[in-house]
């Protein structure tokens, strides 16, 4: 079988399989989240942090109980990394230093994952499992939990209640993460990927080198890593690392598991606001961008550049050549439209289109299908200000799901969608404007340009992946990384919860044929032209002075 | 109406549904108003001003900035490009003005007829009192409870109701319509407005308004666009334009070190440049004029909207609330058939019928000797024909009407019931085949008149009362207002005829009209309690009333429309008054609140898909010569870097400019589904957007690479 038609069979296989899983999981999410029904072990949660199950929480409520939580996962995080020297289980491994640690917090509370750091050699397993990976479970549930909240804006009227902030974290992590990631580590494991607790061994390699080969718990981390779009690698190569990610099996179900619970997420919004054919537009907008992000990556990949690639059939490197261009072309668009970051293949080594396509799938927000309820309330957000320019092209005040588009929903939309550009376009004029920051970029001319407005692109929107080719470990790219990190995840989350309070006050306006139908083609297709002009616009200038330039010739 | 300046004024009034032009225009723009609004859009740069614009302010200040550039650094390119800068915020503020002016120049003429009067005020006077005592006050210093007495040839001193007395009225001044009209004490016609002309008898007349807010001083505050606030729809728009503004004053400050570090550092006036061509200056600039030229439609059809909210509103009606009468019939009903019981001709019972309606000038009665002259060749009798006849007009307690012929023959016309009683009081027995006729007309929708007469032995009759037959009444509805109703079903506005018919009747005129739903025997109550039901499960509801009985449920409709003919308080409840009540025009004011938005949507699609062209202009010229393979952006192949940029920003602003007459007519209105409406406005307005500019800037470059300094 040759490369090409394998990398077809690999997208065909993988489609059918999220088609198969969308409505399965949505439902099951929905009722996850609609059910007043707790389980015994959640039970105990409840009575071990003290709250009462049956409280329902104000927006304003449910964000301070959000935020409180993440803080202290920052804190305690902070002071892991700090004081772990003292603690088991570190593998002789020194405290971190406090712009890294602090760096490292934020981007894993975040779900963000950015990593200034090579796990191997600086996070103990303490830290890895008890730190980062518990982590890897509660911000994937906290980014889940907000979009739940934002649908509830939806299928709410006249209240200010949106849930309770604990009772659905501890649902998503017990019902929904926890077994799953049960499920995948055990096939990870029989897939080949490594998950133990030895110590470090000194090896003789055949050339008379020596080596040292790392264990770890990795399956098990391996499986959240990917399933909650984390993308923290237990091993600074990430899933090129072969204990990872071994073969071309694992990096297909790598790939599968990261998008799964995205893709299926528009399934559960369907199913709470009663309408499924609203999530199968809203999943529509998802797979058209994201297709087009595998396609164009491979057809840039498979073209290559220049007379080597030519040669060789592709761009091959900073690829490994076990997953081929096609497995990783894949790999690379789905890490980058979710806010996974893992990677299997060096973006830095891209060529210059296939790797700009990998940096405007981050600008879009990652809603495609996006990080774990990041995209969801990400593209409900973006359906809402279509819906607004939409619904006054027919006449009416714009309504989305039986709601209204008035000033205070505008106002919180218009707030959330400019806040990564804020974020992102001034941390990389600063990084690129300022001479020190500009040392740490190591290939000069446009390509190292994208390198930075990659990196803040990828920490704004808590993808997590780097380009690569940028020494991110300075005091400067960890504090402002470390703030942008916290700023391009907790904005945007306060925002979509005042929408979601916003929403949930008002009364439902029932539909006619006078409303702007919002399940049809029309509206999938104006969706994706918003999604594509407003990202296009608002990058256009850094993207052509960035890829463009490097690859117009 | 009187007041307007466009000639197209008078189209809005006594349009019938059938001969509407169904395309709802506005005032077109008349060249001479762009000359005669120019000081206005250069007194408005006051940045004081332009700060209420924030897309508009941002590109003064632009301008301000780059005229110091070109102060300093003089050359052609910078000098187009600050001239430009500045005409860009002339054009939005000549878009403002032209708006306002056509307001300014009705407020004008309104204000004329706000003539200073004088009032003979009433004192210690009470209604039914005869005894008066007068004293002279000036008009402004009536205050609310007031009585005045006005007499012919004397203006009405202020708003309010009558109170005692039948007067005609010229009410020219505000309506536009010469024909004078009845406001007499009591019922629903009695208010009067300041400023009217009383040309005979006299009325006293019951102070409504406080000095300052009578209708005249509201209606010139409301086209004068004073007080004009923001709409929701608006508000939420600007603040998606502000957002959008902001963005792209942070792509484009930040691109600067950007371009530094790829060694090519950019002038102040390209980056101001790039700047106002990507925010959306053009629906920034047309904004407020589209909002004014809104409510400005509707003055022209002589509708006066309290606010902008009630217009907006007016868009998103779900439930519009229609009262039968004169809206979907016409104002009366006719007769339409006689038939006659066994026995008797139906030229015989035509004859009589018209006897009987020889003194009865209501419509009906008219209807019903226009029939028999039509269908019998009957010729109309005058009334002083007929010697010794004495005439018996309708009461609501006999609720019949007839005549006494000389000769002792009696004819009476009626109900049924009152009839039949008639006849059977006079001798006779009514035949079992008259109930039958009366319930079919019943059945059908129509009104049965019976007919009948009571002899005494006269030339050829036997004495006794017999019943003659039944004249069926029926109600006419309008033509064409079916097709009407058929299209608010497609933009998915359900309508509901409101009537005091019994049920059947209006069962009959709401199939035949074709209206979606009916509330029979209808009460104020009633009316208020459908209003209440339609509101909680979400929807918008309007309508129309006149009577004081109307103004709860115009104070509660989303969108009352008070008649100009009724009660000062539905004047009050309602958030719109039509001078020319004519109800039919709430359909015409739900179109118009529908166009306003979607001008609104149309040009800020357009307004953002433009930028794309001006990306593929600006940013090539930008940086091609330091990056030479940028030059393949440059798709259009125009002529040097400094003609790029500069034509980006000519179109900028010249297309503003051509938007105007759009933003003041208001984007063509169809009545469709809302999918069709969004599909033809997206290919026009979005797909337009991303080509016209790519030609339109390729089209400047052409012809300004001749001026010296474009040379590259």
């Amino acid at each position: 079988m040759n490369g090409a038609l394998a990398g077809w069979l690999q997208i065909a296989l993988l489609v059918a399989a999220l088609a198969a899983c969308y409505i399965p999981l949505g439902n099951y999410m929905a009722r996850m989240f609609t059910t007043d029904k707790h389980w015994r072990v959640e039970r105990g949660v409840y009575k071990v942090i003290g709250i009462n199950p049956e409280t329902d929480q104000k927006w304003s409520a449910y964000l301070r109980s959000m935020l409180a939580f993440s803080g202290v996962s920052v804190v305690f995080l902070y002071g892991l990394q700090r004081l772990q020297h003292y603690l088991p289980f570190s593998e002789h491994m020194s405290a971190v230093p406090p712009a890294l640690a602090w760096n490292t917090s934020a981007s894993f509370v975040t779900n963000t994952n950015w990593q200034n750091y090579s796990g191997e050699s600086t996070m103990g397993y303490l830290t890895q499992m008890s730190g980062l990976a518990v982590q890897n479970f509660l911000s994937a549930g906290v980014g889940l939990v907000v979009a739940i909240a934002l649908i509830r804006g939806f299928t709410r009227s006249r209240t200010d209640k949106l849930g309770n902030f604990w009772v659905d974290l501890t649902r998503a992590v017990f019902r929904l993460l926890l077994p799953l990631s049960v499920i995948v580590a055990i096939i990870y494991m029989s897939g080949g990927v490594i998950d133990n607790f030895s110590a470090y061994h000194s090896v003789t390699t055949l050339s008379g080198g020596h080596q040292t080969m790392v264990g770890g718990p990795v399956a098990s981390q391996e499986a959240i890593k990917n399933l909650g779009n984390n993308g923290g690698g237990f091993f600074n190569a990430n899933s090129a690392h072969p204990f990872e990610n071994p073969n071309p099996f694992t990096n297909w179900l790598t790939i599968f598991i990261l998008l799964v619970i995205p893709f299926a997420t528009p399934r559960a919004f369907g199913k709470m606001i009663g309408d499924n054919r609203q999530g199968y537009a809203l999943v529509a907008v998802m797979v058209v961008i994201w297709l087009a992000a595998v396609g164009g990556i491979s057809f840039f990949e498979a073209q290559g550049a220049g007379m080597a690639p030519h040669l060789a059939h592709g761009a091959f490197e900073g690829k490994e050549v076990a997953f081929g261009n096609p497995g990783s072309s894949l790999f690379a668009a789905s890490t980058t439209t979710t806010s996974t970051g893992a990677v299997n293949s060096f973006h830095d080594s891209f060529t210059p289109f296939g790797g700009g396509i990998a940096l405007f799938d981050i600008a879009l927000g990652e809603i495609a299908p996006g990080g774990i309820g990041a995209g969801m309330y990400g593209i409900l957000v973006l359906a809402i200000v279509t819906v607004f320019v939409a619904g006054l092209m027919v006449g009416r005040t714009p309504e989305y799901i039986g709601k209204k588009i008035r000033p205070a929903e505008m106002k919180y939309a218009a707030l959330y969608f400019l806040t990564l550009p804020v974020v992102i376009l001034t941390a990389a004029g600063l990084s690129i404007g300022l001479k020190n920051p500009q040392a740490s970029i190591l290939n000069p001319g446009p390509h190292g340009l994208s390198e930075v407005v990659y990196a803040f692109a990828s920490m704004a929107n808590n993808n997590g992946s780097a380009f690569g080719g940028l020494t991110g470990n300075t005091t400067w790219y960890n504090t402002v990384g470390g703030i942008v990190i916290l700023l391009g995840r907790f904005a945007p989350e306060i925002f979509a919860l005042g929408l979601a309070g916003s929403l949930a006050r008002q009364s439902p306006v029932p539909a006619s044929v006078g409303t702007l139908d919002t399940r049809k083609p029309l509206f999938v297709g104006m969706l994706v032209a918003v999604i594509l002009i407003l990202v296009g616009l608002t990058y256009f200038p850094a993207l052509a002075l960035g890829p463009f330039a490097e690859g117009l010739h | 109406m009187a007041v307007t300046t466009t000639p197209e004024a008078p189209a809005g009034r006594g349009r019938t549904t059938a001969d509407t032009e169904r395309r709802i225009g506005g005032g077109l723009l008349d060249p001479k108003m762009l000359w005669r609004s120019t000081p206005d859009a250069f007194k408005k740069l006051d940045p004081r001003v332009q700060l209420r614009n924030p897309v508009m302010f941002v590109v003064e200040v632009g301008a301000v900035l780059t005229t110091g550039t070109a102060i300093a650094h003089p050359s052609v390119f910078n000098w187009t490009i600050v001239v430009w800068l500045w005409l860009t915020v002339v054009f939005a503020n000549l878009a403002e003005a032209v708006a306002e002016g056509r307001g300014k120049a009705q407020a004008e003429t309104l204000r004329r007829t706000k003539r200073e009067t004088v009032a003979r005020r009433l004192t210690g006077w009470q209604p039914g009192q005869t005894e008066v005592h007068e004293e002279e006050v000036p008009g402004t210093q009536l205050t609310l409870g007031d009585f005045a007495v006005v007499e012919a040839g004397e203006i009405i001193p202020g708003d309010g109701d009558v109170v005692e007395g039948v007067a005609s009225v010229d009410e020219s001044a505000i309506t536009g319509e010469s024909a004078p009209v009845i406001r007499e004490s009591g019922g629903d016609r009695s208010a009067v407005t300041g400023g009217t002309r009383v040309l005979s008898d006299r009325i006293v007349v019951k102070i409504t308004s406080k000095p300052g807010e009578t209708f005249i001083d509201r209606m010139i505050a409301l086209v004068e666009g004073a007080k004009r606030q923001k709409t929701p729809n608006e508000l939420a728009l600007n603040i998606l334009l502000a957002s959008l503004t902001v963005i792209f004053m942070l792509a484009v400050i930040t691109l600067q070190p950007l371009a530094f570090y790829s060694k090519a550092p950019q002038t102040l006036v390209v980056l101001v440049a790039l700047l106002v061509a990507l925010i959306p200056t053009t629906i920034g600039a047309l904004l407020s004029a589209i909002g004014i030229a809104g409510m400005d439609r509707l003055v022209q059809r002589n509708v006066l909207a309290m606010s902008g909210r009630a217009v907006e509103a007016a868009g998103d009606v779900n439930t519009l609330l229609l009262d039968k009468t004169g809206t979907i019939t016409i104002g009366n009903r006719q007769a339409s058939e006689f038939l006659p019981v066994a026995g008797v001709t139906a030229a015989d019972l035509a004859d009589a019928a018209q006897l009987s309606s020889m003194a009865d000038y209501t419509p009906e009665g008219r209807s019903i000797v226009v029939l028999a002259k039509d269908q019998y060749g009957l010729r109309e009798r005058q009334e002083g024909e007929l010697q010794g006849a004495e005439f018996v007009e309708f009461t609501a307690q006999t609720r019949m009407s007839g005549v006494d012929l000389a000769d002792g023959r009696e004819v009476r016309k009626g109900a049924a019931a009152s009839v039949s009683q008639w006849i059977r009081d006079g001798g006779g027995t009514p035949p079992p085949e008259l109930g039958d006729l009366v319930d079919g007309i019943s059945s059908a929708g129509g009104t049965p008149l019976v007919v009948a007469e009571r002899a005494n032995g006269g030339v050829g009759r036997a004495p006794g009362a017999r019943a003659l037959g039944v004249i069926h009444l029926k109600d006419i509805v309008k033509e064409g207002i079916a097709e009407r109703f058929a299209e608010m079903r497609t933009m998915g506005i359900r309508t509901v005829m409101i009537t005091g018919d019994n049920p059947l009747t209006a069962k009959a005129i709401a199939d035949e009209s074709g209206v979606d739903d009916f509330l029979a025997e209808a009460t104020p109550e009633d009316k208020m309690a459908l209003i209440r039901k339609e509101q909680e499960g979400g929807k918008l509801v309007a309508m129309t009333g006149d009577g004081t009985n109307d103004a709860p449920a115009l104070a509660q409709a989303d969108v009352g429309v008070a008649m100009n003919t009724g009660t000062s308080a539905a004047k009050e409840a309602g958030n719109m008054v039509d001078l020319d009540s004519n109800p039919t025009k709430l359909i015409e004011i739900v179109e118009i609140g529908k166009q306003l938005l979607i001008t609104r949507g149309a040009l800020t699609t357009f307004s953002i898909t433009n930028d794309v062209a001006k990306y593929f202009a600006i940013i090539p010229a930008m940086f091609a010569s330091v990056i030479p393979g940028l030059s393949k952006l440059n798709i259009l192949h125009l002529h040097s870097p400094d003609s790029a940029i500069t034509s980006a920003i000519i179109f900028n602003g010249l297309i503003i400019v051509a938007l105007i007459p759009l933003a003041l007519r208001g984007v063509r209105y169809r009545p469709s589904s809302a999918s069709a409406m969004l599909r033809r406005n997206l290919w026009i307005y979005g797909a337009g957007g991303l080509i016209i500019p790519f030609i339109g800037i390729k089209v400047i470059d052409l012809i300004i690479q001749f001026i010296p300094g474009f040379g590259g």
